[in-house]
């Protein structure tokens, strides 16, 4: 499929990339962003110092990055590595111990983590977007699909049913499906139009960050590659910048920018997505990248 | 006289004192669900343990009780309550909307417009309009601190997108002062025009034990859709009794071969009328 073929020019766009970076080492600057980049001079997000622990254990320990406009960027690692704890830290779901999560959307950057809930909640549902795992903990299994997508306008104030209706018509053209399915619900669509219709639901608003976390995890290969052409097309379409975390090296290869290595908390490893890939430095990427089954 | 053995109003005095703090926090933040201690009370929930008990904390010696049932003072439930408050309370009791001081109903609203001065207690199975929408409480109490309520207009689209129009009828969300989303218990939305009054809008939901309130002259604003416009459903016939136009009608099968007759639901309206002399098809 287009998955396939695409791949290249991926590569390629890395390439470009990693010749602008010159400290090839990718830890930030405007360049790397890849073709979608738009541009300015601070990052989108940037954590510092992020620690989270359960008790005596740690979800995940002085966790640094930044992230650009039009940036994607990749966070691989095993079970249990503290991905999702980090992907939680910055969603706001779970509160970190220590450390800062700054945004900044072009007026200055604010501390998502200092705000006040309303205002935190306001941001995660129209700036920010977040697509889980599992579409049912994503999406309203009792709500229509145009209802699901409709939802995030209607929470910011739209209050005109047509126009709803066409938005909503218009986001699952671009998914991908069918408008004589609008009033039906999710529960009658399958896992990859579920999938999609979440990606949807979350873009309606329009969102400059989107958090994903596993959004290929639990379907099957060809609706694997249909849902990752999707979402780069959207990336590259919207300028985009994203968060994926992964267990999965080949969906952040097509997906990814950049790739941050986790294990046991902390970052062993980080770069380009195809140099870490091609020239894992750290013992335990060059296990995870010899890990993965040939076909 | 009050039956003895029995305090004023059957609720002992720190109840009631409890429960008119609800009542003024109610009244102080309105459409906002106050938590109460809510009591056993001699009926089972469901028939209107919320509405007594605020009834019971409102009161006093010199009042005068009407008690309807989806606008009829001669149902079951309404007779009860009746006759429940004159034994325990001795209160006057009386028919007329506009004779009684304090006016317990469930599921209407009288079609006589109330004064100043009057109390109406709703009785509330679900205060909570969010409820069938989000199912865990401390989310929906969340959602109304931070006035979160697109929630309740997915529920509107999906009526249209299914029905071609909201077919909510009854128990349809209001907004209060601009702010609190609130359910105005299962009143049909023919009613909702009526929650602006003159008189003060008690609401008592007993199992669930919440109270909320409506100050007189509240502004009160039925849910909608730009395109879409909050419509009050008004019946096509007049009362086949008292020939009413702009009352809510309930549909009487009069016999076995599809017979039916249209009359008001408020008896108290439709007899008044029919006294004045204003006679409707099937009386004449």
């Amino acid at each position: 499929m287009g998955a396939v073929t695409q791949a290249g020019a991926v590569g390629a766009a890395a390439m470009v990339a990693e010749a602008a970076g010159a400290d090839g080492l990718g830890t930030g600057g405007p360049g790397t962003g890849g073709p979608g980049t738009h541009g300015g001079d601070r990052p989108l997000l940037s954590a510092e110092r992020l620690t989270k622990r359960y008790g005596g254990r740690i979800g995940c320990g002085d966790v640094s990055f930044e992230l650009w406009r039009g940036e994607v960027l990749g966070i691989v690692g095993e079970s249990g590595s503290g991905k999702s704890t980090l992907l939680s830290c910055l969603s706001g779901h779970l509160a970190p111990d220590t450390g800062r999560v700054l945004y900044d959307a072009g007026d200055g950057s604010v501390d998502t983590l200092a705000l006040a809930e309303a205002e935190r909640r306001r941001l995660m549902r129209t700036d920010w977007a977040f697509v889980h795992q599992n579409p049912r903990d994503g999406l309203r299994m009792g709500v229509s699909a145009g209802g699901n997508v409709g939802e995030r306008l209607m929470g910011t104030g739209a209050r005109h049913y047509g126009n709803i209706r066409a938005a909503a018509l218009d986001w699952l053209a671009r998914v991908e499906i069918a408008p004589d399915r609008i009033d039906d619900r999710p529960s009658a669509f399958s896992g990859g139009m579920q999938q999609r219709l979440q990606i949807a639901r979350n873009l309606v608003t329009g969102p400059r960050l989107v958090l994903m976390d596993e959004p290929t995890g639990g379907l099957d290969v060809s609706v694997q590659a249909r849902l990752l052409d999707l979402v780069r097309g959207l990336v590259r379409e919207m300028g985009l910048s994203a968060i994926v975390v992964t267990h999965d090296l080949a969906v952040v290869r097509l997906l990814a920018d950049r790739l941050m290595v986790m294990k046991d908390g902390h970052v062993v490893e980080q770069g380009l997505t195809d140099q870490v890939l091609d020239d894992p430095q750290h013992a335990h990427t060059q296990l995870l990248v010899s890990s993965v089954l040939q076909v | 006289m009050s039956e003895a053995g029995y305090n004023f109003a059957y609720l002992d005095e720190p109840t009631k004192r409890m429960i008119r703090r609800a009542i003024l926090k109610g009244l102080a933040i309105p459409g906002y669900q106050v938590p109460f201690a809510s009591r056993e009370m001699p009926m089972p929930y469901g028939w209107g343990t919320g509405g007594v008990q605020v009834t019971a904390a409102t009161l006093v010696p010199e009042d005068t009780l009407k008690v309807i049932d989806q606008g009829a003072d001669d149902t079951t439930n309404a007779v009860s309550i009746r006759r429940f408050f004159q034994r325990v309370a001795g209160v006057a009791t009386t028919t007329r909307t506009a004779q009684a001081s304090v006016i317990q109903t469930r599921h209407r609203i009288p079609e006589t417009p109330l004064a100043e001065g009057q109390i109406l207690v709703y009785q509330v199975p679900i205060p909570e309009p969010l409820r069938f929408l989000e199912p865990s409480e401390t989310e929906t109490r969340k959602m109304h601190a931070l006035e979160e309520y697109g929630l309740m207009h997915v529920r509107l689209y999906e009526d249209i997108a299914r029905h071609g129009a909201i077919a909510t009828a009854y128990a349809y969300p209001v907004q209060v002062e601009g702010r609190y989303v609130m359910d105005p218990s299962p009143i049909p939305k023919f009613d909702n025009p009526k929650l602006k009054s003159a008189a003060i809008q008690l609401f008592g939901a007993g199992r669930e034990q919440r109270i909320y309130a409506l100050p007189p002259h509240t502004r009160v604003v039925s849910l909608d859709f730009e395109d879409h416009p909050f419509d009050p459903a008004k019946a096509d016939a007049p009362c086949a009794l008292c020939g009413a136009t702009g009352a809510y009608l309930d549909e009487v099968v009069v016999d076995d071969a599809g017979g039916r007759l249209f009359v008001c639901s408020d008896t108290d309206y439709c007899e008044t009328r029919r006294a004045e002399g204003r006679v409707g098809a099937a009386a004449e």
